[in-house]
Protein backbone atom coordinates (compact mmCIF):
# COMPACT_ATOMS: atom_id res chain seq x y z
CA UNK A 1 0.00 0.00 0.00
CA UNK A 2 1.22 3.39 -0.60
CA UNK A 3 1.97 5.35 2.26
CA UNK A 4 0.92 8.90 2.38
CA UNK A 5 3.05 11.38 4.37
CA UNK A 6 1.60 12.56 7.59
CA UNK A 7 2.02 16.11 8.17
CA UNK A 8 2.07 16.85 12.01
CA UNK A 9 2.42 20.30 12.03
CA UNK A 10 -0.67 21.05 9.73
CA UNK A 11 -3.37 21.83 12.12
CA UNK A 12 -5.98 18.43 12.93
CA UNK A 13 -9.14 18.49 11.32
CA UNK A 14 -11.18 19.14 14.41
CA UNK A 15 -14.20 16.70 14.90
CA UNK A 16 -17.31 18.17 14.53
CA UNK A 17 -19.38 13.88 14.94
CA UNK A 18 -20.04 14.39 18.61
CA UNK A 19 -21.73 17.79 18.42
CA UNK A 20 -24.78 18.06 20.49
CA UNK A 21 -28.17 17.96 18.83
CA UNK A 22 -29.20 20.15 21.87
CA UNK A 23 -26.50 22.77 19.89
CA UNK A 24 -28.93 23.29 17.71
CA UNK A 25 -29.46 27.37 18.42
CA UNK A 26 -25.71 27.85 17.91
CA UNK A 27 -25.87 25.93 14.61
CA UNK A 28 -28.44 27.54 13.18
CA UNK A 29 -27.33 31.05 13.63
CA UNK A 30 -23.53 30.69 12.16
CA UNK A 31 -24.79 28.26 9.49
CA UNK A 32 -26.89 27.37 6.98
CA UNK A 33 -28.82 24.30 7.77
CA UNK A 34 -28.71 22.74 4.49
CA UNK A 35 -26.02 23.18 1.11
CA UNK A 36 -26.25 21.61 -2.20
CA UNK A 37 -23.42 20.10 -4.31
CA UNK A 38 -23.86 19.67 -7.38
CA UNK A 39 -22.32 15.58 -8.50
CA UNK A 40 -23.88 14.62 -11.66
CA UNK A 41 -21.30 13.97 -13.30
CA UNK A 42 -19.05 12.27 -10.57
CA UNK A 43 -16.77 9.48 -10.99
CA UNK A 44 -18.19 8.84 -14.16
CA UNK A 45 -15.21 8.07 -15.84
CA UNK A 46 -14.41 8.68 -19.56
CA UNK B 1 -43.53 28.83 3.88
CA UNK B 2 -44.29 28.47 7.67
CA UNK B 3 -48.26 27.92 7.19
CA UNK B 4 -47.54 25.43 4.33
CA UNK B 5 -48.52 21.81 4.40
CA UNK B 6 -45.39 20.20 3.08
CA UNK B 7 -43.85 16.84 2.62
CA UNK B 8 -40.38 14.93 1.15
CA UNK B 9 -40.78 14.63 -2.44
CA UNK B 10 -41.19 10.41 -2.75
CA UNK B 11 -38.08 10.09 -5.14
CA UNK B 12 -35.62 11.83 -2.13
CA UNK B 13 -33.39 9.28 -0.11
CA UNK B 14 -31.97 10.63 3.11
CA UNK B 15 -28.86 9.15 4.48
CA UNK B 16 -27.60 9.16 7.71
CA UNK B 17 -24.24 10.87 8.37
CA UNK B 18 -22.53 11.77 11.28
CA UNK B 19 -23.16 15.73 10.45
CA UNK B 20 -26.81 15.13 9.88
CA UNK B 21 -28.13 13.23 6.47
CA UNK B 22 -27.54 13.05 2.95
CA UNK B 23 -30.12 13.60 0.63
CA UNK B 24 -30.59 12.28 -2.94
CA UNK B 25 -33.24 13.29 -5.55
CA UNK B 26 -33.46 9.96 -7.92
CA UNK B 27 -35.65 12.61 -10.66
CA UNK B 28 -33.29 15.24 -10.92
CA UNK B 29 -29.77 14.01 -8.97
CA UNK B 30 -29.32 16.60 -7.00
CA UNK B 31 -27.63 15.84 -3.71
CA UNK B 32 -27.90 18.12 -0.23
CA UNK B 33 -26.11 18.19 2.49
CA UNK B 34 -28.32 18.38 5.43
CA UNK B 35 -26.04 19.70 7.70
CA UNK B 36 -27.47 19.26 11.34
CA UNK B 37 -29.36 16.49 13.17
CA UNK B 38 -31.86 18.82 13.44
CA UNK B 39 -33.00 19.85 9.95
CA UNK B 40 -32.89 15.79 9.03
CA UNK B 41 -35.96 14.99 11.92
CA UNK B 42 -37.82 18.43 10.43
CA UNK B 43 -37.17 17.38 6.80
CA UNK B 44 -38.54 13.60 7.93
CA UNK B 45 -41.45 14.71 10.12
CA UNK B 46 -43.45 17.66 7.46
CA UNK B 47 -45.48 15.46 5.86
CA UNK B 48 -47.06 14.59 9.63
CA UNK B 49 -47.86 17.69 10.70
CA UNK B 50 -50.21 20.69 9.21
CA UNK B 51 -47.31 22.68 8.34
CA UNK B 52 -44.20 23.81 8.47
CA UNK B 53 -44.23 26.13 11.84
CA UNK B 54 -46.28 22.61 13.50
CA UNK B 55 -43.19 20.51 12.70
CA UNK B 56 -40.71 22.88 13.92
CA UNK B 57 -43.10 23.43 17.52
CA UNK B 58 -43.45 19.92 17.69
CA UNK B 59 -39.58 19.21 17.75
CA UNK B 60 -38.89 21.82 20.16
CA UNK B 61 -37.24 24.76 17.83
CA UNK B 62 -37.08 28.34 19.49
CA UNK B 63 -39.17 30.57 17.45
CA UNK B 64 -36.45 32.73 17.22
CA UNK B 65 -34.68 29.69 15.10
CA UNK B 66 -37.60 29.56 12.87
CA UNK B 67 -36.23 31.98 9.65
CA UNK B 68 -33.19 29.57 9.92
CA UNK B 69 -35.49 26.89 8.74
CA UNK B 70 -37.73 28.72 6.84
CA UNK B 71 -35.00 29.86 4.58
CA UNK B 72 -33.34 26.52 4.32
CA UNK B 73 -36.43 24.47 3.50
CA UNK B 74 -37.13 27.16 0.96
CA UNK B 75 -34.08 26.15 -0.83
CA UNK B 76 -34.97 23.00 -0.20
CA UNK B 77 -38.21 23.86 -2.16
CA UNK B 78 -36.00 25.36 -5.24
CA UNK B 79 -34.19 21.71 -5.28
CA UNK B 80 -37.30 20.00 -5.46
CA UNK B 81 -36.48 17.79 -2.09
CA UNK B 82 -39.37 19.44 -0.32
CA UNK B 83 -42.79 19.79 -2.21
CA UNK B 84 -46.22 20.95 -1.24
CA UNK B 85 -49.11 18.88 -0.67
CA UNK C 1 -12.62 25.74 1.69
CA UNK C 2 -16.30 24.77 4.15
CA UNK C 3 -16.58 23.28 7.33
CA UNK C 4 -18.58 21.01 5.29
CA UNK C 5 -15.77 20.18 3.13
CA UNK C 6 -13.47 19.18 5.85
CA UNK C 7 -15.75 16.83 6.67
CA UNK C 8 -15.99 15.33 3.32
CA UNK C 9 -12.14 14.50 4.05
CA UNK C 10 -12.77 12.49 6.78
CA UNK C 11 -14.73 10.33 4.75
CA UNK C 12 -18.32 9.19 4.58
CA UNK C 13 -20.32 6.47 5.90
CA UNK C 14 -20.62 5.37 2.65
CA UNK C 15 -19.63 6.17 -0.90
CA UNK C 16 -21.74 8.91 -2.26
CA UNK C 17 -21.45 6.80 -5.75
CA UNK C 18 -18.77 4.13 -6.70
CA UNK C 19 -17.76 3.47 -10.28
CA UNK C 20 -18.47 -0.01 -11.30
CA UNK C 21 -16.25 -1.82 -14.32
CA UNK C 22 -18.09 -4.35 -15.42
CA UNK C 23 -15.93 -6.06 -17.59
CA UNK C 24 -12.52 -5.64 -19.09
CA UNK C 25 -13.65 -6.77 -22.31
CA UNK C 26 -13.74 -3.80 -25.45
CA UNK C 27 -14.39 -3.82 -29.17
CA UNK C 28 -12.48 -0.47 -28.71
CA UNK C 29 -9.03 -0.13 -27.75
CA UNK C 30 -9.09 3.72 -26.95
CA UNK C 31 -5.22 4.97 -26.67
CA UNK C 32 -6.38 6.53 -23.19
CA UNK C 33 -8.09 3.33 -21.43
CA UNK C 34 -7.84 3.83 -18.03
CA UNK C 35 -8.15 0.49 -17.61
CA UNK C 36 -6.11 -0.87 -20.52
CA UNK C 37 -9.36 -3.02 -21.33
CA UNK C 38 -9.70 -5.27 -24.10
CA UNK C 39 -9.99 -8.62 -23.37
CA UNK C 40 -12.40 -9.99 -20.49
CA UNK C 41 -10.83 -11.48 -17.18
CA UNK C 42 -11.62 -15.30 -16.29
CA UNK C 43 -12.26 -14.39 -12.92
CA UNK C 44 -15.11 -11.51 -13.61
CA UNK C 45 -18.31 -11.34 -11.14
CA UNK C 46 -20.93 -13.56 -11.98
CA UNK C 47 -24.40 -12.39 -12.25
CA UNK C 48 -25.65 -13.54 -8.76
CA UNK C 49 -21.85 -11.91 -7.07
CA UNK C 50 -22.80 -8.48 -9.15
CA UNK C 51 -26.49 -8.95 -7.47
CA UNK C 52 -24.72 -9.73 -4.13
CA UNK C 53 -22.87 -6.19 -4.77
CA UNK C 54 -25.96 -4.33 -5.91
CA UNK C 55 -27.64 -5.66 -2.92
CA UNK C 56 -24.69 -4.43 -0.71
CA UNK C 57 -24.84 -0.89 -2.36
CA UNK C 58 -28.76 -1.09 -1.45
CA UNK C 59 -28.19 -1.77 2.15
CA UNK C 60 -25.39 1.10 2.22
CA UNK C 61 -27.63 3.67 0.46
CA UNK C 62 -25.14 4.49 -1.87
CA UNK C 63 -27.00 6.69 -4.59
CA UNK C 64 -25.99 5.70 -8.25
CA UNK C 65 -22.86 4.03 -9.59
CA UNK C 66 -21.25 4.98 -12.79
CA UNK C 67 -21.10 1.33 -14.80
CA UNK C 68 -18.64 1.02 -17.09
CA UNK C 69 -15.65 -0.91 -18.37
CA UNK C 70 -14.14 -1.81 -20.57
CA UNK C 71 -17.53 -1.63 -22.65
CA UNK C 72 -20.54 -2.85 -20.46
CA UNK C 73 -23.01 -3.44 -22.76
CA UNK C 74 -20.68 -6.53 -23.73
CA UNK C 75 -21.74 -8.40 -21.03
CA UNK C 76 -24.65 -10.63 -21.38
CA UNK C 77 -26.33 -9.88 -18.16
CA UNK C 78 -25.73 -5.99 -18.61
CA UNK C 79 -29.53 -5.53 -18.93
CA UNK C 80 -30.05 -8.06 -15.97
CA UNK C 81 -27.67 -5.89 -13.67
CA UNK C 82 -28.99 -2.71 -14.56
CA UNK C 83 -32.42 -3.60 -14.07
CA UNK C 84 -31.61 -5.07 -10.83
CA UNK C 85 -29.94 -1.90 -9.50
CA UNK C 86 -32.57 0.16 -10.95
CA UNK C 87 -35.32 -1.66 -9.20
CA UNK C 88 -33.33 -1.95 -6.07
CA UNK C 89 -33.36 2.11 -5.60
CA UNK C 90 -29.66 2.06 -6.76
CA UNK C 91 -29.38 4.64 -9.39
CA UNK C 92 -27.17 3.82 -12.45
CA UNK C 93 -25.14 5.91 -14.94
CA UNK C 94 -22.81 4.24 -17.28
CA UNK C 95 -20.62 4.73 -20.27
CA UNK C 96 -20.50 3.64 -23.28
CA UNK C 97 -19.01 3.82 -26.56
CA UNK C 98 -22.53 2.97 -28.10
CA UNK C 99 -21.57 0.13 -30.21
CA UNK C 100 -24.51 -1.86 -28.77
CA UNK C 101 -27.57 0.86 -28.62
CA UNK C 102 -29.17 0.01 -31.92
CA UNK C 103 -33.37 1.68 -32.41
CA UNK C 104 -34.63 -1.29 -30.55
CA UNK C 105 -32.02 -0.95 -27.30
CA UNK C 106 -32.55 2.54 -27.54
CA UNK C 107 -36.20 2.03 -27.09
CA UNK C 108 -35.40 -0.20 -24.50
CA UNK C 109 -33.56 2.06 -22.65
CA UNK C 110 -35.50 4.87 -22.72
CA UNK C 111 -38.17 3.20 -20.88
CA UNK C 112 -36.60 2.41 -17.46
CA UNK C 113 -36.49 4.67 -14.75
CA UNK C 114 -33.80 5.47 -12.68
CA UNK C 115 -31.17 5.64 -15.72
CA UNK C 116 -29.05 7.57 -17.08
CA UNK C 117 -26.20 7.11 -19.86
CA UNK C 118 -23.07 8.56 -21.57
CA UNK C 119 -21.60 8.20 -24.79
CA UNK C 120 -17.88 9.01 -25.11
CA UNK C 121 -16.75 11.31 -27.74
CA UNK C 122 -13.39 12.42 -28.09
CA UNK C 123 -13.41 14.56 -31.00
CA UNK C 124 -16.34 16.99 -32.64
CA UNK C 125 -15.24 15.53 -35.92
CA UNK C 126 -14.35 11.53 -36.91
CA UNK C 127 -10.50 12.24 -37.79
CA UNK C 128 -10.16 13.57 -33.78
CA UNK C 129 -11.82 11.42 -32.43
CA UNK C 130 -10.76 7.88 -34.09
CA UNK C 131 -6.77 8.85 -33.75
CA UNK C 132 -7.97 8.15 -29.59
CA UNK C 133 -11.31 5.74 -29.53
CA UNK C 134 -10.12 4.29 -33.31
CA UNK C 135 -11.37 3.69 -36.51
CA UNK C 136 -15.43 4.14 -37.42
CA UNK C 137 -16.09 4.78 -33.45
CA UNK C 138 -16.87 8.71 -34.07
CA UNK C 139 -19.69 7.50 -36.41
CA UNK C 140 -20.96 4.60 -34.00
CA UNK C 141 -21.16 7.43 -31.26
CA UNK C 142 -23.44 9.63 -33.29
CA UNK C 143 -25.60 6.93 -34.76
CA UNK C 144 -26.23 5.97 -31.11
CA UNK C 145 -27.05 9.24 -29.65
CA UNK C 146 -29.46 9.54 -32.64
CA UNK C 147 -31.03 6.45 -31.81
CA UNK C 148 -31.43 7.65 -28.45
CA UNK C 149 -32.89 11.24 -29.34
CA UNK C 150 -35.04 9.41 -31.75
CA UNK C 151 -36.18 6.91 -29.13
CA UNK C 152 -37.23 10.07 -26.70
CA UNK C 153 -34.69 9.25 -23.87
CA UNK C 154 -34.23 12.59 -22.76
CA UNK C 155 -31.05 14.15 -21.26
CA UNK C 156 -28.35 12.01 -21.65
CA UNK C 157 -24.55 13.17 -21.32
CA UNK C 158 -21.65 13.35 -23.65
CA UNK C 159 -18.75 12.45 -22.20
CA UNK C 160 -15.36 14.53 -23.56
CA UNK C 161 -12.00 13.40 -22.18
CA UNK C 162 -9.99 16.81 -22.80
CA UNK C 163 -6.51 16.62 -25.12
CA UNK C 164 -3.97 18.61 -26.36
CA UNK C 165 -6.14 17.91 -29.92
CA UNK C 166 -9.66 18.44 -29.01
CA UNK C 167 -9.36 21.63 -26.77
CA UNK C 168 -9.83 23.82 -29.47
CA UNK C 169 -13.02 21.75 -30.15
CA UNK C 170 -14.77 22.70 -26.72
CA UNK C 171 -17.67 25.19 -28.92
CA UNK C 172 -18.40 22.62 -31.10
CA UNK C 173 -18.87 19.55 -28.21
CA UNK C 174 -21.19 22.08 -26.98
CA UNK C 175 -23.25 22.20 -30.52
CA UNK C 176 -23.41 18.81 -30.91
CA UNK C 177 -24.42 18.11 -27.63
CA UNK C 178 -27.17 20.80 -27.73
CA UNK C 179 -28.10 19.11 -31.34
CA UNK C 180 -29.16 16.24 -29.40
CA UNK C 181 -30.92 17.85 -26.43
CA UNK C 182 -27.62 16.61 -24.21
CA UNK C 183 -25.42 17.56 -21.54
CA UNK C 184 -22.07 17.97 -22.31
CA UNK C 185 -19.90 16.91 -19.52
CA UNK C 186 -15.95 17.40 -19.94
CA UNK C 187 -13.22 15.00 -18.34
CA UNK C 188 -9.93 15.63 -17.18
CA UNK C 189 -7.17 13.51 -19.20
CA UNK C 190 -4.98 11.20 -16.77
CA UNK C 191 -2.04 9.33 -17.39
CA UNK C 192 -3.57 5.89 -15.92
CA UNK C 193 -3.79 2.77 -17.69
CA UNK C 194 -2.45 2.64 -21.18
CA UNK C 195 -2.63 6.49 -21.14
CA UNK C 196 0.66 5.76 -18.61
CA UNK C 197 2.18 5.87 -22.48
CA UNK C 198 -0.30 8.12 -24.18
CA UNK C 199 -0.43 10.76 -21.87
CA UNK C 200 3.02 12.96 -22.26
CA UNK C 201 1.68 13.67 -25.85
CA UNK C 202 -1.34 14.15 -25.30
CA UNK C 203 -2.38 16.14 -22.26
CA UNK C 204 -3.04 19.73 -22.65
CA UNK C 205 -0.45 22.29 -22.47
CA UNK C 206 -0.53 25.19 -19.97
CA UNK C 207 -2.12 27.66 -22.36
CA UNK C 208 -4.63 25.41 -23.26
CA UNK C 209 -5.52 24.81 -19.33
CA UNK C 210 -5.43 28.21 -19.07
CA UNK C 211 -8.07 28.79 -21.96
CA UNK C 212 -9.94 25.43 -20.52
CA UNK C 213 -10.53 26.98 -16.88
CA UNK C 214 -12.20 30.30 -18.99
CA UNK C 215 -14.35 28.29 -20.48
CA UNK C 216 -15.57 25.90 -17.87
CA UNK C 217 -16.31 29.01 -15.67
CA UNK C 218 -18.03 30.80 -18.37
CA UNK C 219 -20.40 28.02 -18.87
CA UNK C 220 -20.87 27.01 -15.06
CA UNK C 221 -22.98 24.16 -14.47
CA UNK C 222 -24.07 23.69 -17.66
CA UNK C 223 -21.00 21.85 -18.30
CA UNK C 224 -20.09 18.48 -16.47
CA UNK C 225 -16.90 18.26 -15.14
CA UNK C 226 -16.76 15.54 -12.86
CA UNK C 227 -15.23 17.56 -10.44
CA UNK C 228 -11.76 16.70 -12.11
CA UNK C 229 -10.68 20.11 -12.85
CA UNK C 230 -9.95 21.72 -9.26
CA UNK C 231 -6.05 21.65 -10.05
CA UNK C 232 -7.47 24.48 -12.14
CA UNK C 233 -8.70 26.50 -9.40
CA UNK C 234 -5.28 27.58 -8.52
CA UNK C 235 -5.66 29.81 -11.94
CA UNK C 236 -8.05 32.10 -9.84
CA UNK C 237 -12.23 31.43 -9.15
CA UNK C 238 -13.42 27.65 -8.36
CA UNK C 239 -15.22 25.90 -10.61
CA UNK C 240 -18.53 24.69 -9.17
CA UNK C 241 -18.13 21.03 -7.52
CA UNK C 242 -16.37 19.93 -3.98
CA UNK C 243 -12.92 20.96 -5.12
CA UNK C 244 -11.37 17.80 -3.51
CA UNK C 245 -10.19 14.31 -4.15
CA UNK C 246 -12.89 12.12 -3.25
CA UNK C 247 -10.47 9.41 -3.55
CA UNK C 248 -11.61 6.83 -0.83
CA UNK C 249 -13.34 9.38 1.02
CA UNK C 250 -16.49 9.72 -1.16
CA UNK C 251 -16.27 7.58 -4.04
CA UNK C 252 -14.08 4.55 -5.11
CA UNK C 253 -13.80 1.95 -8.11
CA UNK C 254 -15.38 -1.60 -8.03
CA UNK C 255 -13.21 -3.56 -11.17
CA UNK C 256 -14.23 -6.53 -12.98
CA UNK C 257 -13.09 -8.80 -11.23
CA UNK C 258 -14.26 -7.48 -7.92
CA UNK C 259 -11.01 -5.21 -6.18
CA UNK C 260 -11.71 -2.30 -4.87
CA UNK C 261 -9.41 0.78 -5.59
CA UNK C 262 -9.54 4.01 -4.39
CA UNK C 263 -10.75 5.59 -7.50
CA UNK C 264 -10.91 5.14 -11.09
CA UNK C 265 -7.79 6.09 -11.86
CA UNK C 266 -5.42 4.40 -9.53
CA UNK C 267 -5.91 0.90 -10.71
CA UNK C 268 -2.74 -0.13 -9.03
CA UNK C 269 -1.48 -2.69 -6.16
CA UNK C 270 -0.60 0.61 -3.72
CA UNK C 271 -4.34 1.80 -3.66
CA UNK C 272 -6.08 -1.66 -3.67
CA UNK C 273 -8.35 -1.65 -0.26
CA UNK C 274 -9.71 -5.35 -0.69
CA UNK C 275 -12.28 -7.43 -2.89
CA UNK C 276 -15.83 -7.91 -2.44
CA UNK C 277 -15.56 -11.27 -2.57
CA UNK C 278 -13.78 -10.56 0.99
CA UNK C 279 -15.53 -11.98 4.07
CA UNK C 280 -16.64 -8.54 4.66
CA UNK C 281 -17.72 -7.50 1.50
CA UNK C 282 -17.54 -4.34 0.02
CA UNK C 283 -19.50 -2.35 2.83
CA UNK C 284 -15.88 -4.24 4.55
CA UNK C 285 -13.37 -2.92 2.41
CA UNK C 286 -15.25 0.92 2.81
CA UNK C 287 -15.31 0.80 6.12
CA UNK C 288 -12.60 -1.09 7.41
CA UNK C 289 -9.23 -0.89 4.39
CA UNK C 290 -6.17 0.89 5.86
CA UNK C 291 -5.93 2.03 2.69
CA UNK C 292 -8.73 4.18 2.82
CA UNK C 293 -8.13 5.40 6.40
CA UNK C 294 -4.78 6.16 5.20
CA UNK C 295 -6.49 8.72 2.70
CA UNK C 296 -9.11 9.88 5.37
CA UNK C 297 -6.38 10.76 7.27
CA UNK C 298 -4.52 14.46 7.22
CA UNK C 299 -2.39 15.17 4.51
CA UNK C 300 0.13 16.80 3.74
CA UNK C 301 1.14 19.64 1.56
CA UNK C 302 4.55 18.59 0.98
CA UNK C 303 6.73 20.50 -1.54
CA UNK C 304 3.34 22.76 -2.21
CA UNK C 305 2.91 24.31 1.23
CA UNK C 306 4.67 27.45 0.83
CA UNK C 307 2.50 27.85 -2.24
CA UNK C 308 -0.23 30.36 -1.88
CA UNK C 309 -2.70 28.24 -4.25
CA UNK C 310 -2.74 25.01 -2.09
CA UNK C 311 -6.24 25.67 -0.53
CA UNK C 312 -7.52 26.00 -4.34
CA UNK C 313 -5.92 23.33 -6.00
CA UNK C 314 -5.16 21.03 -2.58
CA UNK C 315 -1.93 19.61 -4.63
CA UNK C 316 -4.49 18.45 -7.61
CA UNK C 317 -4.90 14.57 -8.60
CA UNK C 318 -2.99 11.81 -7.11
CA UNK C 319 -3.40 9.70 -9.89
CA UNK C 320 -2.14 12.35 -12.39
CA UNK C 321 1.23 12.57 -9.56
CA UNK C 322 1.34 8.46 -9.06
CA UNK C 323 1.28 7.76 -12.58
CA UNK C 324 3.74 10.60 -13.48
CA UNK C 325 6.06 9.27 -10.90
CA UNK C 326 5.77 12.31 -8.95
CA UNK C 327 5.52 12.17 -5.03
CA UNK C 328 2.31 12.53 -3.49
CA UNK C 329 2.65 15.39 -1.61
CA UNK C 330 4.22 18.00 -4.17
CA UNK C 331 2.78 19.30 -7.22
CA UNK C 332 0.66 17.90 -10.08
CA UNK C 333 2.30 17.33 -13.07
CA UNK C 334 -0.21 19.76 -14.86
CA UNK C 335 0.37 22.24 -11.93
CA UNK C 336 -0.76 25.97 -13.63
CA UNK C 337 1.74 27.07 -11.40
CA UNK C 338 4.13 25.69 -13.55
CA UNK C 339 5.86 23.18 -10.61
CA UNK C 340 4.53 20.52 -12.26
CA UNK C 341 7.21 20.75 -15.47
CA UNK C 342 9.59 21.50 -13.31
CA UNK C 343 9.03 17.84 -11.28
CA UNK C 344 8.28 16.27 -14.28
CA UNK C 345 12.26 16.50 -15.22
CA UNK C 346 13.43 15.28 -12.44
CA UNK C 347 10.47 12.39 -11.61
CA UNK C 348 11.12 9.28 -10.31
CA UNK C 349 10.40 5.58 -12.25
CA UNK C 350 6.74 5.69 -13.79
CA UNK C 351 4.76 2.77 -11.90
CA UNK C 352 2.75 0.50 -14.42
CA UNK C 353 -1.02 0.08 -13.90
CA UNK C 354 -1.46 -3.44 -12.13
CA UNK C 355 -3.33 -5.15 -15.30
CA UNK C 356 -2.89 -4.88 -18.92
CA UNK C 357 -5.90 -6.65 -20.53
CA UNK C 358 -4.89 -5.43 -23.87
CA UNK C 359 -5.74 -7.28 -26.72
CA UNK C 360 -2.84 -8.51 -28.78
CA UNK C 361 -1.74 -6.55 -31.14
CA UNK C 362 -3.71 -7.57 -34.16
CA UNK C 363 -0.92 -9.11 -36.94
CA UNK C 364 -1.39 -7.34 -40.30
CA UNK C 365 -0.51 -9.48 -43.32
CA UNK C 366 1.43 -8.40 -45.85
CA UNK C 367 -0.77 -8.13 -49.15
CA UNK C 368 0.67 -10.96 -52.27
CA UNK C 369 1.28 -8.82 -55.00
CA UNK C 370 1.47 -10.05 -58.55
CA UNK C 371 4.30 -8.02 -59.72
Amino acid sequence: MYHLPMDTTQPQITDERSEDVSDVEAVAEELELVEEISIDGMCGVY
Amino acid sequence: MLDTPLKLHPSVALRPEPFGALAYHYDNRRLIFLKHPSIVDVVKDLGDHPDLQSTLSAHGIAEHQWDAYDKAICSLIESDVVVQR
Amino acid sequence: MTALTDRMKDGLDAPICITWELTYSCNLSCVHCLSSSGRRDPKELTTEEAFHVIDELREMQVFYVNIGGGEPMIRRDFFDIVEYATTSGVGVKFSTNGTYIDAATAQRLASMDYLDIQISLDGADAATNDAIRGEGSYDTAMAAMRHLKDAGFGEFKISVVVTRHNISQLDEFKAIADEFGAQLRITRLRPSGRAVDTWHELHPTLDQQRDLHQWLLSHGENVLTGDSFFHLNALGDSLPGLNLCGAGRVVCLIDPIGDVYACPFVIHDEFLAGNVRDSGGFAGVWRTSDCFSELRGPQSAGACASCGSWDACQGGCMAAKFFTGLPLDGPDPECVGGDGEHALASAGTIPRPSGDHSKPVAVTLGRRTNA
